[in-house]
């Protein structure tokens, strides 16, 4: 018999090494469903894992877009590690995201086509409040009326959702677009432009605001009392009320903070990558970044690597399509896998397993 | 002279870094109350649970019957006829009295013949319980009842009762005891854990005593006196808390027709209560738990917020800050439950110290925390109070209770409060701790403070208070100097009578 048995503490060792364990099943695993697709698994673990940073033909390209798909990932997976922490699950960050590039793109579109070096910086605080108003129903709703801020905030992603596909069609809809649906192309706006700052690393300046963001929450979390409440609302919630944390200002804060955050990423990525609104604008990051915060272990370096990782799936997987002709399909199972055995492995952290009876 | 039940040879358990039990034996007869005394993390709960199935023991073996017995598992031991009351009810407070039991068998009957034999037994040992009741409207002693029923309906042979009459009034636990002697007197045999040294003198045949996991005394409890078996735990003599005569000063903090309902569904609402505590006294609350002891210590604290005059410190209503303004002031607190109310079990001492001392001991720096302070707080607190741990980077939740107790009060009681609301000080303490964390109380007050004790433990409010009252109901009895009050008088006010004759004067 196999029994489990809950660990004093949680082991360091394992802490981090299950992720690494993960990351190799995860391989294991997806090079026997790429065999049993009918290709060599070696071969296609090495173009997910390795041909995008070392290949000396797609390197040039890839290298780049790992930190342009990195870069949202990350920023997004910080703001929502924070709230996972106090055990407030904002789920709906493709929705703040979504609405954050709405706000900025409309911030720079109103002003078309005035140059100006407030602009960029305005849209960044559009974009950060577009995320963290959306961000406030669920907080509202949580604070004054206890509804689960997981329904409310996963659903108010299909409401942005529609807003996105209104306004891609209708309120900034490009003039002089031929009745295509779809915003200007803010990257022929140079006040607006999130260009790279160093050229043809991929580093714009959401990436630059990622890894600002992975510094200042690791401060908060470690030395600030802010980031000791919410640790401790996680750890023991009683235990914060009895230290005097006001439940509804936590809420308030994590929601907020994990809107503003994704609002910010919509808002760096409409301005430099996608470059313009559109009725398929989001691409998925607000819900993959759940998965990468968990993945680094709600630490932010764990986050920044995780994130990291998680973008070299996106480009290898793309690559392994172009290059073995491998369903996307496939390469979504791929990325599930990992989840799954992360969540596995686990429970190795807080258990250890135990052969035989109980002792 | 009587067969044994269960005998116990050698047994054995380590964990990583500790040996829990080191070659402990000893025998239960059949038909005696056999009394397991000890410190804590001396080594009972591996002990018992070794003995219930819960735990595997290392070497060693134990007979039960002459025969071999070695449970796999708590039902294991329930079949074999080993039956357990724990310390801590494992009760669902929605279902009915009968649903629970139920939830508890191995192969349950069906529900109205249960009902039945819930009725049967349970007037038969005089603990009568209503099978549909439901559990959220029980008080602790009838909940107690409940577990003790759903042991007694496997007919066991050997019943293990861990610190039973922590949460019962006097009268209850004279019911209860009367209800062992009647069990004993059937035959059973019953492997009785407590700290309560005159009750296990009252009630038990024999005595084993643990110290560091080994058996280091037997004795008959009737014969020896509860100093000489305390020191027989601890292994060395202590000192009995000492209450010199103190100067009363000015009131401090007054409580004027406090009402508040309980955010708990099945809490108790506080009912217009006055309290008025002056510097230099300590004030003790009695009354059996669940009485509003929870809600009247957070109306204090500050995490129930009522309206301002209804407390008022050094005159000044404080009714509607929260626990942050109140300590900033000088209004102290530490509730009953330590683990996951006064202190967060995964995190730290060091990080413990910051949930109340934050700003009292200027731990906070422009919202940053300094945590080397914290740290020498941490080590302050656990130099000055004895605590016993490998130190301040160690998770609160795995220090025994009696060694996190008196963190969790060292650390309120360094911050200098001028008035300490404490509740529960010493449950579930060994003695020695018990009687530290008292004087370190008494000396509070001998420097000024005033100090509210929230207990169950009678005893410990009459050793320490300078005026007694008890809590029922929600209500709060008349405050009445502790000397010369007798467990009569004391019973009807737990009771709740002298708070109707209060009412009906006003």
């Amino acid at each position: 018999m196999i029994r489990f048995e809950k660990r004093l503490a949680p082991s360091r060792t394992t802490t981090i090494l299950t992720p690494i364990i993960a990351v190799i099943l995860t391989m294991i695993a997806g090079g026997i469903m790429f065999a049993a697709l009918g290709k060599d698994p070696f071969e296609a673990i090495r173009i997910i894992f390795w041909d995008p940073l070392f290949d000396e033909n797609f390197a040039s390209y890839s290298r780049p877009q790992l930190l342009v798909k990195a870069g949202p990932l990350i920023l997004i997976a910080i703001g929502l590690s924070v709230g996972f922490k106090a055990g407030i699950w904002n789920i709906g960050a493709e929705g703040q995201y979504i609405m954050g590039a709405i706000f900025g793109a409309a911030a720079a579109l109103a002003v078309y086509p005035a140059e100006s070096p407030f602009i960029f910086p305005a849209m960044i605080i559009a974009g950060a409040f577009g995320g963290w108003l959306w961000a406030m129903i669920p907080a509202v709703l949580r604070t004054k009326f206890k509804t689960n801020e997981i329904l409310v905030s996963l659903m108010l992603v299909y409401v942005a959702e529609s807003i996105l596909a209104s306004v891609a069609q209708g309120l900034l809809k490009n003039p002089d677009g031929y009745g295509f649906p779809g915003s200007r192309n803010l990257q022929q706006y140079p006040s607006a432009f999130n260009g790279e700052v160093i050229a043809n690393s991929g580093m714009h300046w959401g990436v630059i605001s990622a890894f600002i963001a992975v510094i200042f929450t690791y401060v908060m979390m470690t030395r600030h009392i802010r980031g000791f409440e919410v640790r401790l609302m996680g750890e023991a919630p009683k235990a914060a009320q009895f230290a005097g944390v006001s439940t509804t200002r936590l809420i308030v804060f994590c929601l907020g903070f994990s809107g503003a955050l994704a609002g910010l990423a919509g808002m760096f990525e409409v301005a430099g990558p996608a470059g313009q609104i559109t009725i398929d604008f989001n691409s998925g990051y607000g819900f993959t970044a759940i998965i990468v915060a968990f993945l680094g272990r709600l630490h932010p370096v764990g986050i920044l690597l995780a994130g990291l990782l998680m973008a070299l799936t996106y480009i290898g997987g793309e690559l392994a399509q172009l290059m073995l002709g491998l369903p996307g399909a496939s390469i979504q199972l791929f990325q599930g896998m990992l989840l799954l055995f992360l969540l596995a492995t686990d429970m190795f952290t807080n258990y250890r397993i135990r052969l035989g009876a109980a002792q | 002279m009587a067969d044994a039940l269960l005998k116990i040879n050698g047994l054995t358990k380590a964990y990583p870094g500790v040996v829990a039990n080191n070659n402990v034996s000893f025998e239960i007869k059949k038909g005696e109350v056999h009394a397991l005394l000890g410190e804590n993390g001396a080594g009972k709960s591996t002990l018992v649970k070794m003995i219930y199935g819960l735990v595997k023991p290392d070497s060693g073996q134990m007979t039960l019957n002459n025969s071999d017995y070695s449970p796999v598992s708590p039902n294991a031991a329930r079949s074999s006829g080993v039956a357990m009351v724990f310390q801590h009810f494992s009760l669902f407070d929605a279902l009915t009295v009968a649903e629970n039991i139920a939830l508890g068998m191995d192969d349950a009957p069906k529900p109205r013949e249960l009902s039945k034999s819930i009725e049967l037994v349970s007037h038969a040992y005089g603990l009568p319980l209503e099978p549909n009741r439901i559990v959220g409207t029980l008080s602790a002693g009838e909940r107690q009842r409940v577990e003790i029923i759903r042991c007694l309906l496997q007919n066991p042979e050997l019943l293990i009762m861990d610190e039973p009459t922590s949460v019962l009034t006097p009268q209850e636990v004279e019911i209860l005891f009367k209800t062992l002697r009647q069990l004993k007197e059937e035959g059973t045999s019953i492997l009785y854990i407590s700290h309560k040294l005159e009750e296990i003198r009252a009630l038990c045949d024999e005595a084993t005593v643990l110290r560091h996991g080994e058996k280091v005394a037997t004795c008959v409890p009737s014969k020896t006196t509860a100093r000489e078996m305390a020191e027989m735990m601890v292994g060395a003599s202590f000192a009995n808390p000492v209450k010199s005569s103190r100067n009363i000063g000015e009131t401090i903090l007054s409580v004027k027709a406090l009402s508040s309902s309980s955010q708990d569904q099945f809490g108790t609402s506080l009912k217009s209560i006055n309290i008025d505590l002056k510097a230099g006294e300590i004030l003790g609350i009695g009354g059996v738990a669940g009485n509003g002891q929870d809600e009247l210590l957070s109306a204090l604290s500050g995490e129930l917020k009522t309206n301002a005059n209804a407390i008022q410190f050094n005159g000044e209503p404080i009714g509607e800050l929260g626990p942050i303004k109140r300590r900033q002031l000088g209004l102290l607190s530490a509730p009953e439950e330590r683990l996951g109310h006064a202190a967060a079990p995964a995190m730290s001492l060091k990080e413990n110290t910051v949930i109340t001392a934050a700003r009292r001991m200027g731990l906070l720096k422009s919202g940053f925390v300094n945590w080397s302070s914290a740290n020498d707080y941490a080590e302050e607190v656990i130099e000055d109070f004895d605590v016993r741990t490998p130190g301040t980077h160690t998770p609160a939740g795995s220090l025994s209770g009696g060694n996190l107790q008196k963190f969790v009060v060292g650390s309120e009681v360094l911050q200098k409060p001028e008035v300490l609301v404490i509740n529960q000080p010493t449950w579930g303490v060994d003695a020695a701790a018990a009687a530290s964390i008292r004087q370190k109380l008494l000396d509070l007050a001998d420097n000024g403070a005033g100090v509210v004790v929230i207990s169950q433990d009678l005893d410990e409010l009459l050793e320490i208070s300078d005026h007694f009252c008890a809590l029922n109901e929600g209500s709060l009895s008349e405050i009445v100097p502790t000397a010369g009050l007798g467990m009569d008088q004391i019973g009807l006010m737990m009771g709740g009578s002298t708070a109707s004759f209060e009412e009906s004067a006003q």
